[in-house]
């Protein structure tokens, strides 16, 4: 058995796979659904879970009577939070952003109290789904309730309510940076004492909902001591240790399996209650049990994203150069602390210098808790927040100073022939050319003609205005150096694993622990290793998700895949090169110095046509029959990666809106970016993420927002009013690329997951804002929904508070208590 | 989610339908395309006791002439709204808001007679039913009558339909570009698929350089389509320009009362019931 005999003797190196291309691997699956999506899984024997949930957000619980469902039909069991109050511990935290954080603890199900409305009361385990939801009605709570806290800035007040009355604030910690004290910078309070110039501005981050497409599902199957848990995450190996410690199922008694997941956003980076509740209820009775949530489910309870009020001070003098930044942070933690939610600010407090090289620099937040839904990692997490406030922040400067934003900008940029440059955040940006960028980007965008339309419609009072926006951003990508975390208090570290598993018929497994949900490891690591190996990206199989197979990892989020989990997976492959290249001197009777290792194949240098590939090298090492002496009969390789620094992707984003005055709506026109992601993989991948990254980071701008009403109910329950744009609703999107390569990275690459979402927010409101500017408009509150927009230009301010009823369309179908309450028909009137 | 348990009747004609419904208990919801009921009784916002599907009644789809109207079955479903010939010559105005009704798969099951009997103040064809003065014809245990756009939209998701009732078809009138009828509907929302904030269905008919009819229906301007009447009387005899159907428009959202919800507030939808209502007559008028 050969699987080179076709061979031509002279096979010529094959093209590189690196930067091609390639239409992804896993496409055709994930988009027909021909897989295994959590819920598709079915055991024998398996139960349904269904949880109550609270409809009010604040409340001593006094008396949970699950009787009647009990005794419903197909009931296996009701359990409530007395039930579970001694095993099921607390939602992990883990990052504990200061020594004297303060963390209320998180039951999964609620035993005392309720502090945001959809927290889980009791859980039904049912032989059917059906008869599970059914039950879920029945069961009968009395709750004292209590005033809920809502606002951040009424929480702080002295005499506030408090979201946990045996707490004492409802401010859970108070983290600093300040550049001067870390001896990085010059003195803030000097720099804003001498400045010529101080701008300072409230921006509000409203909070947003991370909607992934595939809704949360967990299933667990016990055998014995040991148990299989499927869930929808993005963290099955983070979630393994975490479970282990929180149920006290030993880890070698966890195998934890992501199957494909159908997206995540930060919003799968989680423990959740409904994990813990699973793995609780098949542990009690030994059975195995599933769990999905609804769509409805999913908006209220699983953890929401941003959710800050930043109060931002800029110092420059009169001729724009910028002398110090001021962050004051107030980040809504909500009713508890999840698996990073302390640490999203905390992520953002380095990035909020942006580009700009401000002498001095300050951050300050404050966590505070809120009879809310907690907050997390959504896309960006901490960096759009950061990114917003300085690209905002700048162009009030430049309003201020009468300067153009630009200009603004290129003064104070790091220049390309500076970098690397240690901001006075502390962080060594790599590399980048911020004026080639932005020179792409405004061919791109076709500026001048857009400027000089944008001076034609105002001089003619045009109904319809124009504004043109801008972002030159840069965010910190591939998380993280280890002990970058450590000295950040969080409780993991940053490097990730992979290996390679050489088959017997030269096929190659790779193993990775950077779980996908939706990127496109398979084909890019596939691309990868087809380089490093000269074997055919058909020939590689990329394996993910389970920790029995994928024993080490940690995981997707913060662009980390491709530039820490993608060099890992180089590094395993020279390691099977180096291995291989000991088997090959001794079947080609050479020197392993001799060799040369070139398109897959091992020849000895200066004799052309004798060579053994790597394949072959597979087959020779399952036989053994002919192995080198004293040499392990295998050329498999793992490795593991900790980057020395992060990655600073940038580029350049420029937004051109149209604002109908009349109307208030707000349409982009135009839409033009350049990033420099570093050493490009797979270009189609690339565009697909920055595709994705704006629209999302565009909706943040113009659409979304999760409203709360006064009550604490949730009336963006559902997407007729958690409003998400389709394809429809953007524009046509023009891209470029720079490339400079990241420095210290084997593969070059930045990092592209975040890089749309986090630069095209703060352009889209520049813009809009640049469009209205001259009517006396300053500021609109985000969403720019047309009536803040047409509020902001007829009434002044910043468009203020949307009514928080939801829409009457759909019969109101805004879910503004739990799942499974039942209003009687009648009450919608009418016949239908 | 799952809908709460409910008996299921598909009937295939309409005295089978009444007999159904007559039978079906208390609280019976009528299924025609589903767009709206299905989604609420998953939501567990409707939890009907019987749900009659009509879908397999005969005699209940498509559109025909009858003298100055065209007559148009309630099961008739907006994708066969939107190609069928009589109403491409005839009812342009339901043509152009059946168009922004939703999305292409809901417009295939979704169906007018489902959409008016719905009645939801933010769908957009009961404004156009309203602006048009249809006629409802209505079959009950005792027989059919029928019942007046003015009568049938009675409050928030009601109608003049009453329990053991099923509505048959809607006739309208035509309007004819050759009789000097433009029409226009105009639609304000956030994003390309969705409920209207506020709309506005306009029909005009000219004679000359003169406005000697106008139809205005609003859509969510107040728990029911509501007629723009000022600004239809406005309308009448005044010369066609940019600045009298402006003034007319003006006093489009007389009389409303409109909803304060995550979309707008009610001083913002009166606004833009003006502003849209200038558009729509505009439009209409070919200024």
């Amino acid at each position: 058995m050969t699987v080179t005999e076709d061979r031509p003797a002279e096979s010529p190196a094959p093209a590189k796979q690196v930067g091609q291309a390639r239409r992804r691997k896993e496409d055709a699956r994930l988009i027909t659904g021909k897989t295994t999506w959590t819920d598709n899984m079915v055991l024998p024997g398996m139960l349904h879970m269904a949880v109550v949930r609270s409809p009010v957000s604040h409340a001593k619980l006094v008396n949970v009577d699950v009787t009647a469902a009990a005794a419903a039909p197909n009931v296996v069991a009701v359990f409530t939070g007395r039930d579970f109050a001694e095993e099921q511990g607390s939602i992990p935290c883990a990052w504990p952003v200061t020594p004297d954080m303060v963390n209320p603890g998180h039951p999964s199900v609620a035993v005392d109290e309720v502090n945001h409305v959809g927290e889980a009361v009791a859980v039904i385990v049912a032989r059917s789904k059906r008869a599970a939801q059914d039950a879920v009605e029945l069961v009968d709570v009395d709750y004292d309730v209590l005033p809920p806290v809502l606002d951040m800035e009424e929480a702080i007040a002295a005499d506030a309510a408090l979201t946990h009355d045996h707490l004492e604030s409802n401010t859970s910690f108070h983290f600093v940076f300040d550049g001067g004290e870390n001896g990085v910078a010059e003195d803030t309070a000097q720099a804003f004492a001498d400045a010529e110039v101080v701008v300072s501005r409230r921006f509000v981050q409203q909070r947003l909902i991370p909607a992934f497409m595939e809704p949360r599902a967990v299933v667990v199957q016990p055998q014995g001591d040991n148990y299989t848990l499927w869930s929808s995450t993005q963290i099955p190996h983070i979630l393994r240790v975490m479970l282990a410690m929180v149920t006290g199922v030993p880890e070698h008694k966890l195998r934890v399996i992501a199957p494909d997941v159908g997206g995540g956003f930060g919003g799968k980076l989680q423990v959740t209650p409904e994990e813990v509740l699973t793995l609780l209820v098949a542990r009690r009775l030994g059975k195995p049990v599933k769990w999905t949530e609804t769509r409805s489910e999913s908006l209220m309870t699983a953890h929401h994203g941003r959710d800050q009020i930043q109060y931002i001070d800029i110092a420059s003098d009169r001729e724009g150069n910028v002398k110090g930044l001021r962050a004051r942070i107030l980040a809504d933690m909500g009713a508890y602390l999840r698996l990073v939610s302390p640490g999203v600010p905390v992520l953002g407090a380095f990035m909020f210098g942006g580009i700009y090289k401000f002498p001095a620099y300050r951050f300050e937040a404050d966590g505070i808790f809120t009879n809310k839904v907690p907050t997390d990692a959504y896309r960006g997490a901490g960096r759009p927040e950061a990114t917003f406030a300085v690209e905002r922040i700048m162009d009030e400067l430049a309003v201020e100073l009468g300067m153009d934003p630009l200009e603004l900008r290129r003064k104070n940029w790091i220049k390309a022939e500076e970098f690397p440059f240690t901001t006075s955040a502390g962080m060594t940006y790599d590399s980048g050319d911020y004026e080639a960028a932005t020179q792409q980007a405004l061919e791109l965008l076709g500026y001048d003609e857009l400027r000089a339309e944008q001076q034609r419609r105002r001089e003619s009072n045009d109904p319809v205005q124009l504004g043109i926006g801008f972002s030159t951003f840069t965010e910190m990508c591939g998380l993280a150096p280890s002990r970058v975390l450590g000295s950040l208090s969080y409780g993991a570290g940053g490097w990730e694993h992979a290996s390679i598993r050489m088959l017997p018929t030269g096929k190659v497994e790779v193993v990775t622990g950077s779980t996908p949900h939706g990127q496109g490891h398979e084909t890019a690591w596939s691309q990868i290793v087809a380089d490093e190996l000269g074997v055919p990206f058909e020939d590689v199989e990329v394996l993910h998700g389970d920790t029995a197979i994928s024993s080490r990892g940690m995981d997707t989020y913060g662009s980390r895949s491709l530039v820490v989990g993608g060099v890992a997976v180089v590094n395993a492959a020279v390691k099977v090169v180096a291995k291989a290249r000991t088997v090959a001197a001794h079947l080609l009777e050479a020197s392993e110095d001799d060799l040369e290792f070139r398109g897959g194949t091992f020849s000895v240098k200066g004799t052309p046509g004798s060579g053994v590939s790597i394949q072959e090298i597979a087959l020779a090492t399952f036989a053994s029959h002919n192995f080198p002496e004293g040499v392990e009969p295998s050329i498999d390789a793992d490795a593991t990666y900790d980057p020395e620094n992060f990655s600073f992707p940038h580029g350049t984003h420029i937004c051109a809106i149209e604002v109908d005055t009349e109307t208030g709506f707000v349409k982009i026109r135009k839409y033009a970016c350049v990033d420099d992601i570093g050493t490009i993989v797979n270009p189609l991948i690339v565009e697909g993420q920055v595709h994705g990254g704006l629209a999302q980071g565009i909706a943040q701008a113009l659409y979304e927002e999760a409203v709360y009403d006064a009550d604490g109910n949730l009336t963006t329950g559902s997407f007729v009013d958690y409003l998400i744009p389709s394809a429809a609703d953007l524009p046509h999107f023009d891209t470029g690329n720079t490339v400079h390569a990241a420095p210290g990275n084997p593969i070059g690459a930045k990092g592209v997951g975040e890089a749309g979402c986090i630069a095209s927010t703060p352009a889209v409101v520049n813009a809009a804002l640049d469009a209205v500017r001259h009517l006396g408009v300053s500021d609109i509150r985000m969403p720019l929904t047309p009536e803040r927009v047409w509020r902001a230009i007829n009434q002044g301010g910043d468009g203020g508070d949307r009514a928080t009823a939801g829409t009457n369309a759909y019969g109101g179908a805004s879910t503004e208590t739990s799942s499974g309450v039942s209003t009687d028909a009648s009450s919608l009137g009418g016949d239908r | 989610m799952i809908p709460a348990p409910f008996a299921y009747a598909r009937p295939t004609t309409i005295d089978e339908a009444l007999q159904a419904i007559a039978d079906g208990g208390d609280d019976v919801k009528i299924l025609a395309g589903g767009q709206s009921l299905i989604p609420v009784m998953r939501l567990r916002l409707a939890a009907p006791e019987t749900v009659v599907d009509l879908t397999r009644v005969e005699g209940l789809r498509g559109v025909r002439e009858e003298g100055d109207h065209l007559v148009i079955g309630a099961m008739t479903t907006h994708a066969a709204v939107l190609t069928d010939p009589l109403l491409a010559q005839y009812g342009q105005l339901l043509v152009q808001a059946t168009e922004t009704v939703a999305d292409r798969q809901v417009r295939r099951r979704g169906t007018f007679g489902g959409a008016l009997a719905h009645a939801d103040p933010a769908g957009d064809l009961p404004a156009v039913a309203l602006a048009l003065d249809a006629e409802f014809v209505i079959a009950g245990p005792a027989g059919r009558r029928t019942v007046p756009a003015a009568e049938f939209f009675i409050d928030y998701l009601t109608t003049a339909l009453d329990e053991g009732e099923i509505l048959v078809e809607i006739r309208i009138p035509k309007l004819a570009a050759d009789q000097g009828w433009g029409v226009r509907y105009e639609k304000f929302n956030r994003v390309a698929q969705a409920w209207s904030i506020v709309a506005v269905a306009a029909a005009v008919r000219r004679e000359g350089g003169r406005i000697v009819e106008a139809r205005i229906g609003l859509t969510n301007m107040g728990p029911t389509p509501l007629r723009a009447s000022a600004t239809e009387a406005a309308l009448v005899g005044v010369d066609v320009s940019l600045q009298t159907v402006t003034a007319a428009a003006a006093q489009a959202a007389d009389g409303t009362s409109p909803s304060n919800d995550l979309n707008a507030q009610a001083d913002y939808r009166q606004h833009l019931a003006q502003v849209l209502t200038r558009r729509a007559l505009a439009a209409a008028v070919g200024l």
